[in-house]
């Protein structure tokens, strides 16, 4: 396939003293009104040793090709915006450096397993309505007053689910996940990590509510205990751990249902419809 | 409009077949290795339930060469499952707080894995006795 090459030219900001190199970009681009399908392009990027993948999509935004979509805003690990598949693998472009890539080239793709809105930037749609579906928020096992004091959690109690409670909702689970790719319905790591989060939690009393949606073929069981989810997450929060952690639950509720009879029908009672 | 928005991009059906998926369908491969395993065993069974001759039947049959074939290829895959498997056991467990602190993933499989000698070992010394 003929691929144009952009121009480069010289870093504009280089550090005094600092090597610059060039590396060859290629971005899967698409836009709608102009592309039937995404098509690659490369660019030919000078970089320095302490450049980020996405310092080399802004040097392309800004000195080469404005029409270059992508989404970024912290520059830091922090806000989840800059997710894609660099060199195949789900990564955050602000965490990723260009030097690991030299000499060589790298291919940057929007997160895999999400429809593409333009460019780089996907469709998060689906991945909103998870959320939203798990009732993330604490939902008090014995509501106190506020003359009452705080909620008080013991170290132990705040270890059972804090990793969980690290989630930037990056979405690199998703595209890390292959089941996700067959059943876009799959509720997927990082909502099921959310909810074990609030489950997990010595203050939540939901627990009955959300395991409704744990239960269901969308839940915790379309995963098949793959694991990668929990390697591409730049945060370590283990979303493997919350899904499969949640099989087991789950399995134990189904075999004990018919002790725990009077608990869950009151349960039920009570209005736990997953949504 | 000329694409259509948002875009799709067709499902990929071989995932399993490039890393880094590949750790993950050896796994699942291998699993059919502890099933033959059961099976064989199974068999034994039956064979004793039914009378000398068949269980006579089976114990010939473990001393083919076929047999012989079959349950190293058996071996090779139980322990590329035991290995595996036992990576991945630390996701599928509630995290263990001990004293206020989480009990590290790998002692979780560390000590999988020594178990999982152990009985290894003490298999092969009683099969080794029951010879004699």
């Amino acid at each position: 396939m003929n691929r144009p090459v952009q121009g480069q030219a010289m870093l504009p900001d280089a550090a005094a003293g600092a090597v610059s190199r060039e590396i060859m970009i290629e971005v899967l681009r698409y836009r709608s009104e102009a592309d039937p399908k995404p098509a690659p392009r490369t660019y030919r990027v000078p970089f320095t040793d302490d450049m980020s993948v996405l310092q080399g999509l802004q040097y392309i935004k800004d000195h080469l090709d404005g029409t270059l979509s992508f989404r970024w805003s912290c520059r830091m690990a922090i806000c989840g915006s800059c997710g894609m598949m660099i060199g195949a693998e789900p990564k955050l472009a602000c965490m990723t450096f260009l030097r690991d890539y030299y000499p060589g080239s790298l291919t940057v793709e929007p997160l895999a397993h999400f429809p593409i809105e333009r460019d780089l930037v996907v469709s998060v749609d689906g991945f909103i309505k998870k959320i939203e579906g798990i009732y993330p928020y604490l939902i008090p096992k014995m509501p106190r007053r506020l003359e009452e004091g705080e909620y008080l959690q013991t170290p132990s109690q705040l270890a059972r689910y804090e990793p969980f409670s690290d989630c930037i909702n990056c979405m690199l689970c998703y595209a890390a996940c292959p089941q996700f790719g067959e059943n876009p319905d799959f509720i997927g790591p990082g909502a099921m990590a959310l909810l074990q989060r609030y489950n997990g939690d010595s203050r939540d009393g939901a627990q009955a509510k959300r395991m409704e949606l744990v239960h269901t073929e969308n839940g915790a069981w379309s995963c098949t205990a793959v694991g990668y989810c929990s390697e591409v997450c730049p945060k370590q929060v283990d979303p493997a751990n919350a899904v499969n952690q949640n099989k087991t639950k789950s399995a134990l509720d189904f075999f004990l249902r018919v002790l725990r009879r009077p608990a869950h029908s009151k349960s039920r009672l009570s209005g736990g419809g997953a949504s | 409009m000329i694409g259509p928005r948002p875009y799709l991009r067709p499902a990929e059906s071989l995932w399993w077949a490039y890393p880094p998926y590949l750790a993950y369908t050896l796994r699942e491969v291998t699993g059919v290795a502890v099933a033959g395993y059961a099976l064989v065993l199974l068999a034994g069974l039956i064979c004793l339930a039914s009378g000398e001759s068949a269980y006579a039947a089976w114990l010939g049959f473990l001393k083919s060469p076929w047999s012989l074939a079959l349950h190293l290829l058996f071996l090779i895959g139980m322990i590329a499952h035991v290995w595996s498997w036992f990576q991945i056991m630390p996701k599928t467990m509630p995290r263990l707080v001990i004293g206020g602190r989480v009990l590290p993933q790998k002692w979780i499989t560390t000590a999988g894995l020594v178990v999982a000698m152990v009985a290894f070992i003490i298999a092969l010394l009683v099969a080794a006795w029951i010879r004699v």
